[in-house]
């Protein structure tokens, strides 16, 4: 069976000479909900601009549910939504009519469209704002008209390159929510993102680019299990005076009454409490440092900097 | 994407650009119409009546100059209507809607040109009511006068499009309507007939294709011109199918649209 997509050594140099992809390779299966991460410049938008005919490849290949871009790219095209990063509205357009207009586009006549932009901005809340002009939106408004956009002509994979920047706590959620009910609909969905909790909260599977390069491709649960240590912030009841002693995991003071501890993935977290409680130290709270995503991430990217530079200096 | 799905998407670009430019008709269809009522005013009844009728084939300066004057309007109206939904497309970004959707090329460019064709006959329409306040009209080959009509407004609104993907910026799309387009109307044959000039000037006037629209159009109207109609119209429609090639390489290759 066919992937949902399947990338094959995709390479992108810019008219400038920057190579922004190189050689990359990724297949996403049907139904897959999808995240591809990386730092600012890594590449994503770049790939996801190729993905759907915004940016033109250097060279490799792109199979969409079995349409191949070069040569069935009317159908491939058929197949993609699209959420950009950066808003691309006619801003004097009213809000309707961008949806009645980019289905048009896919061939959607206009009274089918006018049922479905309905339906789309009552899910999205947005009927209400459906005559104002796009200017006239929030930045959050926006974002939700171009996933209502993207939707309008049914495709079975959808593309959001950073939907949630720039939205509100309770509308991300709802959002996910959003997101999570098209992709048990059966529509296999492909997110950027720099809130890695966003990833782990909503993604099955997970890619991560750096410098144009794919450093990792696997799923979020062996991704995770990959975590050999966790960091934990305590903080204290009472002010403490010197650090207990314990080589079964690394305690570091922060302030008089704060402790951090990183412990290895095979101890318990109990074992922190009965250490502690020997030595009559009480806490009153715990939380993680970071976000269990985040550390990984950055131990991933970093070491792929690494490898990168010895190969230059070798 | 079937035929019934392409004829769908024409439509759609096709009365987004009908919006576009009725959304912003002071800017769009209410300029040309002031403009032209001033021209009938000052250059067709003030001087015009001064002017001595063997400079223009025996006509009133006024009859002589309403076909050039539509065909101006047309001209610019249909350029100007491509060049700025183009290029602010482009600027703003939803050019992109377009390029993620499997509507064709050549759908695009009929669509924008389309666009830019219905805005440059509607305005060639108004300014013909508004000269019949100041002349008579009485049309001596109408299949004629229009066709030259709507396949000039076809050709520039194509030139249109070829400015607005090399322009870069707001100046760009102003620099050919300025340098190029209002000489080359103006020197086209609107006010005078190339007769008045000196032989070699006449022949300089040949190499300008604005002459043989403007000519080709008052024919048309008047029956007389200072070329041969067919010529006119060969003329025409070889310009169309080199533009229009142009146009449909440059979408294609992405020049200006896609990195
Ligand atoms: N049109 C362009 N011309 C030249 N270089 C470009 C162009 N677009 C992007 N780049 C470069 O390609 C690299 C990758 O950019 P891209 O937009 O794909 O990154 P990204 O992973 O989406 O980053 P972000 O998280 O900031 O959105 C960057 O170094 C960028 O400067
Ligand atoms: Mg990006």
């Amino acid at each position: 069976m066919s992937k949902a997509l399947q990338i094959t050594n995709l390479s992108k140099t810019y008219g400038n000479g920057f190579t922004a992809l190189k050689g990359v390779s990724l297949s996403v299966e049907k139904g897959d909900f999808f995240a591809l991460l990386g730092a600012n410049g890594a590449g994503k938008s770049t790939m996801i601009g190729i993905i759907s005919s915004l940016v033109n490849k250097t060279s490799g290949e792109v199979n969409i549910h079995g349409f191949d871009l070069d040569t069935q790219r009317s159908e491939a095209k058929a197949m993609i939504g699209l959420v950009p990063q950066e808003f691309n509205f006619n801003v004097f357009e009213p809000v309707e009519e961008i949806l009645l207009n980019q289905a048009g586009y896919y061939g959607v006549g206009r009274s089918e469209a006018k049922v479905r932009a309905k339906q789309l901005l009552e899910q999205l809340e947005l009927w209400d704002k459906r005559k104002n002009m796009a200017s006239e939106l929030s930045g959050g408004m926006k974002r939700r008209l171009m996933i209502a956009r993207a939707l309008i002509h049914r495709p079975q994979l959808l593309i959001l390159d950073e939907p949630t920047a720039g939205v509100d706590i309770e509308i991300r959620r709802s959002m996910w929510d959003f997101l999570k009910k098209l992709n048990e609909a059966g529509i296999t969905i492909i997110l950027t993102t720099h809130y890695l909790e966003e990833a782990e909260n909503l993604c099955r599977n997970i890619a991560i680019i750096n410098k144009g390069d794919i450093v990792e491709n696997t799923s979020m649960k062996a991704l995770l299990s990959h975590l050999q240590t966790e960091t934990f912030i305590l903080d204290l009841k009472e002010p403490l005076d010197a650090l207990p002693e314990t080589d079964e995991f690394i305690l570091r003071q922060i302030d008089a009454s704060t402790l951090e501890v990183e412990l290895n993935k095979d101890h318990s977290i109990n074992r922190i409490f009965e250490v502690l409680n020997t030595h009559g130290i009480r806490v009153s709270s715990l939380r993680n440092k970071t976000n269990r995503l985040e550390e990984l991430f950055i131990e991933l990217v970093q070491q792929s900097n690494h490898d990168t530079t010895q190969e230059v200096s070798a | 994407m079937t035929l019934t799905d392409q004829m769908t998407a024409l439509k759609t670009i096709l009365i987004k650009e009908v919006l576009r430019f009725s959304r912003i008709w002071v800017q769009t269809i209410l300029p040309p119409a002031i403009t032209m009522a001033l021209y009938f005013v000052i250059f067709g009844k003030l001087i015009g009546s001064a002017i001595d009728t063997s400079a223009t084939d025996g006509y009133s300066y006024i009859d002589y100059i309403v076909p050039g004057l539509i065909m101006m309007s047309v001209i610019t109206n249909s350029y100007s209507n491509v060049v700025s939904s183009f290029y602010s497309a482009k600027y703003q970004g939803h050019i992109q809607e377009l390029l993620v959707s499997p509507t064709p090329n050549t759908i695009i460019l009929i669509g924008f040109i389309g666009g830019g064709v219905i805005r440059g006959l509607m305005v060639g329409a108004i300014v013909t009511l508004v000269s019949l306040f100041f002349t008579d009209m009485d049309v001596q080959h109408p299949f004629l006068t229009v066709i030259t009509l709507f396949l000039t407004s076809v050709l520039f609104a194509t030139a249109g499009l070829i400015n607005a993907v090399y322009a870069k910026s707001f100046d760009d799309i102003s620099i050919v309507p300025v340098f190029v387009l209002t000489p080359l109307t103006y020197l086209g044959g609107v006010f005078y007939s190339i007769k008045l000039l000196s032989p070699f000037w006449q022949t300089m006037s040949l190499v300008n294709p604005v002459l043989y629209m403007v000519n080709g159009f008052r024919y048309g109207i008047l029956g007389v011109s200072d070329i041969s109609i067919y010529i006119s119209l060969a003329i025409i429609l070889i310009f169309i199918v080199i533009l229009f090639s142009i146009a449909y390489f440059l979408l294609d290759k992405g020049v200006g649209i896609r990195s």
